[in-house]
């Protein structure tokens, strides 16, 4: 086995040193090189390994160690993403930021993925990941199925996440947003995902409770979903096999389609279910009551699924797409609004009996308040989807306003509560270093959402207004640049609300660091894969 | 856990994972007849408005709306108010146009808005040239490179300037005179050109000389240009790529070839006409001359 492993290590890195040298762009080349090193490293590591006596691991009690990883790498990928974010909202309000030293790497448009990216892929995927292992083996009694094949998943979607990052600086794109990464790439995360899937499904299947717990069937609905978008939407022929470049199957109105039934499915799935999977279990956790209602928790989840997956048209109203398209795109949205609400009640009443939580417990404040946001994100964004309404706010800031408000408020704080409430316990720590700190992080977090979306309304709505306005006799009143002149002052408030959220990131690092170092030891059960009854 | 009083009254599903239970709580009535009512709206819509597709087309609802019809009934309706003083303006002598003070405003208007979503890319949302860029000229001052008439303006629009696409288009083409003079007498010429600025005679000394032998026939003899060949005039301090050393020296020895699209292609007549009126009431318009 060892010896298959080391030729299996000596071949890719062989054929990543070819691929590197008849690259014919930088991004491709600088992939294959960096490929050929993680290779190489491993064939040196398996090499030391090899024919020397196996250490013999425990592997009675939960599988922790990539939770524990994904918790580090959610943390330090948040805060990358944000700090990018901050960034190049300085660079909208001050565009002298896009220096002429770094033309063509660091502009605003090299960078904008790379923001969007590593906050929903890099920090949502890993919490998500992460959280998803914790839970599915709390909840099913059992340790994670496949052994390593875990730890395959968190490191295969670490080199996702750097191939993607890099390619984007050095100009490798697809130029399909949130799909940006180019094909190669897209094939190494189907192979991470298919594992994710498998180890995901695996623990499910060796489950020692007679059900499924809620939380699981959200993010099952989430992987599964997840692989088939992302697989529709990749679908692209290499213009070489030794260049980053691809062409799309999906031509014209169909490739915008597509893209949007794959973009507002990375919302539904990737951004909501997946969430609210994390939301059944650390919020009953946290509070310390029941979920409040069963037979919501099934009609909602059902819904939810059932209608997300038709919504996307609505982002192409006043569009080439025909109409009837957006009007079920519309309609599906619409329908949407209440089994959206299901997962809000369902959290905010689990609290129920426990609300004095909100005043004493910072982590509970988190939780609500995201799912405070969850709920408002998911009023504004079936109104948004109507013809009209659209007709207004489309193309317009309001739309980064409706989509941060639900990433800072509903993503954000949900994710921050997890890695409160996981960090302590996968080191073994009694509690966080400092309750005072997680109420600093939640303030900041508050007042820079707040900041930062009620900027986005006040310039998104001026602006689709400024655009539609016309004088007595019909004719258009501002030229584009006098609405990019009048939102400068929104710009540097948006700023403003993106430091202090990530002010409160940096706050929780620190706390995050200091738990581990310095908070004393838990002194309680240990680690077993235990049948709640 | 933490318990509540209403817990033994509504009863949990029995399940329990890693300590969490399920109340049995019933689907809240609002949450219900909500979600029924958007659906009830929803089978509403899709009777009314486009919705189903079919296999070579698709339900076009019972109101008969479309974006298309919606957005072509919007524009017909502006075409419509606009009508009368649209064709009054394409047949207005645009020398008299001044004294027709309704039609004069509204032609200023439109010119407005179609210099906002046409010309404001290069010449800047308040017409003053491009920010940070040379080559589009100020066309708020009274230096006109083709003339500053009305009749000249509309010219320069529905033409163009150097372009490929209308035969029309004002014409000329200064030299490379890094292909003609010496690289001394280039400099020379440059410290020249500089000096006009500040008043000097264009004739004298050295410079004077390489000026009326290789610049005079252009930009006259008095260097105040012609606006009939869209010479400069180059006494003012006015300078349309820079009055620095080097940007001078770049300009004599590679000359310039500013180019401007046709606008006759892309606007109807009605439009160049207002386009011609507002630019020429932003301050530098000249007067037309009475015969």
């Amino acid at each position: 086995m060892d010896y298959v492993k080391l030729t299996m290590f000596a071949v890719i890195a062989l054929l990543a040193a070819i691929a590197a040298n008849f690259g014919h762009d930088l991004a491709y080349s600088v992939h294959a090189i960096i490929i050929m090193l993680i290779a190489g490293g491993m064939f040196l590591w398996q090499l030391r390994q090899t024919d020397e006596e196996k250490p013999v691991f425990d592997t009675s009690g939960y599988m922790d160690g990539p939770v524990r990883y994904g918790v580090v790498a959610t943390a330090f990928w948040g805060v990358v993403g944000f700090l990018v974010g901050v960034f190049i909202a300085l660079q909208l309000a001050f565009p002298v930021l896009n220096f002429d030293w770094s033309e063509g790497y660091l502009n605003f448009g090299r960078l904008r993925p790379l923001h969007t990216s590593a906050v929903i892929f890099a920090f949502g995927g890993n919490a998500l990941i992460a959280t998803s292992f914790y839970v599915v083996q709390r909840t099913s009694a059992a340790r994670l199925w496949g052994g390593n094949l875990a730890w395959f998943v968190f490191w295969g979607y670490q080199l996702f996440i750097v191939l993607a990052a890099t390619g984007y600086l050095l100009g490798a794109t697809q130029s399909k947003e949130y799909a940006e990464p180019e094909w190669y790439i897209d094939i190494w995360l189907t192979l991470v995902w298919l594992a994710y899937l498998a180890v995901f499904m695996g623990t499910i299947v060796r489950r020692r409770e007679p059900h499924i717990y809620v939380a699981n069937w959200f993010y099952l609905a989430f992987i599964v979903t997840v692989a088939m978008l992302h697989v529709v939407n990749n679908i692209s022929i290499p213009v070489s096999i030794f260049g980053s470049k691809s062409v799309q199957v999906f031509a014209g109105v169909q490739d915008a389609m597509v893209q949007w039934w794959y973009g507002h499915n990375a919302v539904g799935f990737f951004l909501t279910a997946g969430f609210l999977g994390m939301m059944y279990y650390f919020v009953p956790k946290q509070a310390g009551r029941p979920i409040y209602s069963y037979k919501l928790s099934i009609i909602h989840f059902w819904a939810l699924i059932f209608l997300y997956i038709w919504a996307g048209p609505h982002h192409l109203h006043y569009t080439a797409l025909p109409d009837w398209a957006g009007t079920l795109g519309m309609v599906f949205s619409i329908v949407l609004w209440m089994p959206s609400w299901g997962g809000m009640i369902n959290g905010l009443m689990t609290l129920e009996g426990a609300w004095d939580k909100i005043r004493t417990d910072p982590i509970i404040r988190m939780f609500v308040a995201s799912l405070a946001f969850y709920g408002m994100s998911t009023f504004e964004g079936p109104m948004m989807s109507i013809r009209a309404v659209n007709s207004l706010s489309h193309y317009t800031d309001w739309t980064i306003g409706h989509v941060h408000s639900g990433a800072l408020g509903w993503n954000g704080l949900i994710t921050f509560g997890c890695l409160y409430f996981l960090t302590p316990k996968l080191w073994g720590r009694a509690q966080m270093y400092s309750v005072a700190a997680i109420n600093w992080h939640f303030w900041l977090a508050t007042i820079g959402i707040v900041l930062y979306a009620s900027s986005m309304w006040v310039t998104g709505i001026m602006e689709g207004l400024m655009w539609r306005e016309v004088d007595a006799n019909g004719f258009l009143v501002n030229s584009f640049a006098d609405t990019v002149a009048a939102k400068f002052p929104m710009y540097v408030v948006r700023a403003t609300g993106g430091i202090l959220y990530l002010a409160g990131g940096l706050i929780m690092v620190w706390n995050m660091w200091m738990t581990v170092r310095k908070s004393p030891v838990h002194q309680g059960a240990p680690n077993d894969a235990i049948p709640a009854e | 856990m933490t318990t509540h009083k209403d817990d033994k009254k509504v009863g949990t599903t029995g399940h329990n994972w890693d300590g969490i239970e399920e109340l049995n709580n019933p689907l809240p009535r609002w949450w219900l007849w909500t979600l029924y009512a958007t659906i009830a709206w929803g089978v509403v819509y899709v009777i009314l408005y486009p919705a189903w597709p079919l296999v070579n087309s698709a339900t076009g609802g019972v109101l008969g709306w479309s974006t298309r019809s919606e957005v072509a009934a919007e524009i017909a309706a502006v075409d419509a108010a606009q009508a009368g003083l649209r064709s009054e303006l394409e047949a207005t002598d645009l020398a008299v146009l001044a004294a027709n003070e309704p039609l004069h405003r509204f032609a200023v208007q439109a010119g407005a808005s179609l210099f906002a979503n046409n010309c404001a890319q290069c010449h800047g949302a308040g017409a003053a040239g491009a920010p940070g860029a040379k080559g589009y000229p100020n066309l708020l001052d009274d230096d006109w490179l083709w003339g500053g008439q009305i009749e000249e303006i509309a010219v320069t629009i529905r033409h163009g300037i150097r372009n490929e696409d209308d035969p029309d288009a004002r014409y000329s083409e200064m030299p490379a005179f890094g292909d003609i003079l010496e690289r001394a007498e280039i400099d020379t010429l440059v410290t020249h050109v500089q000096s006009l600025s500040d008043g000097a005679d264009p004739l004298a000394g050295e410079g004077g000389q390489l000026f009326a032998d290789n610049c005079a026939a252009c930009h006259g003899e008095d260097a105040k240009g012609n606006t009939d060949l869209g010479a400069p005039n180059l006494s003012d301090a006015i300078w349309l790529y820079g009055s620095d050393t080097e940007s001078v020296t770049t300009t004599i020895r590679n000359a310039r070839y500013g180019v401007m699209p046709a606008w006759g292609l892309m606007l109807d007549e009605a439009e160049v006409q207002a386009l011609a009126a507002y630019v020429h009431q932003l301050g530098g318009g000249e007067p037309t001359p009475v015969d």
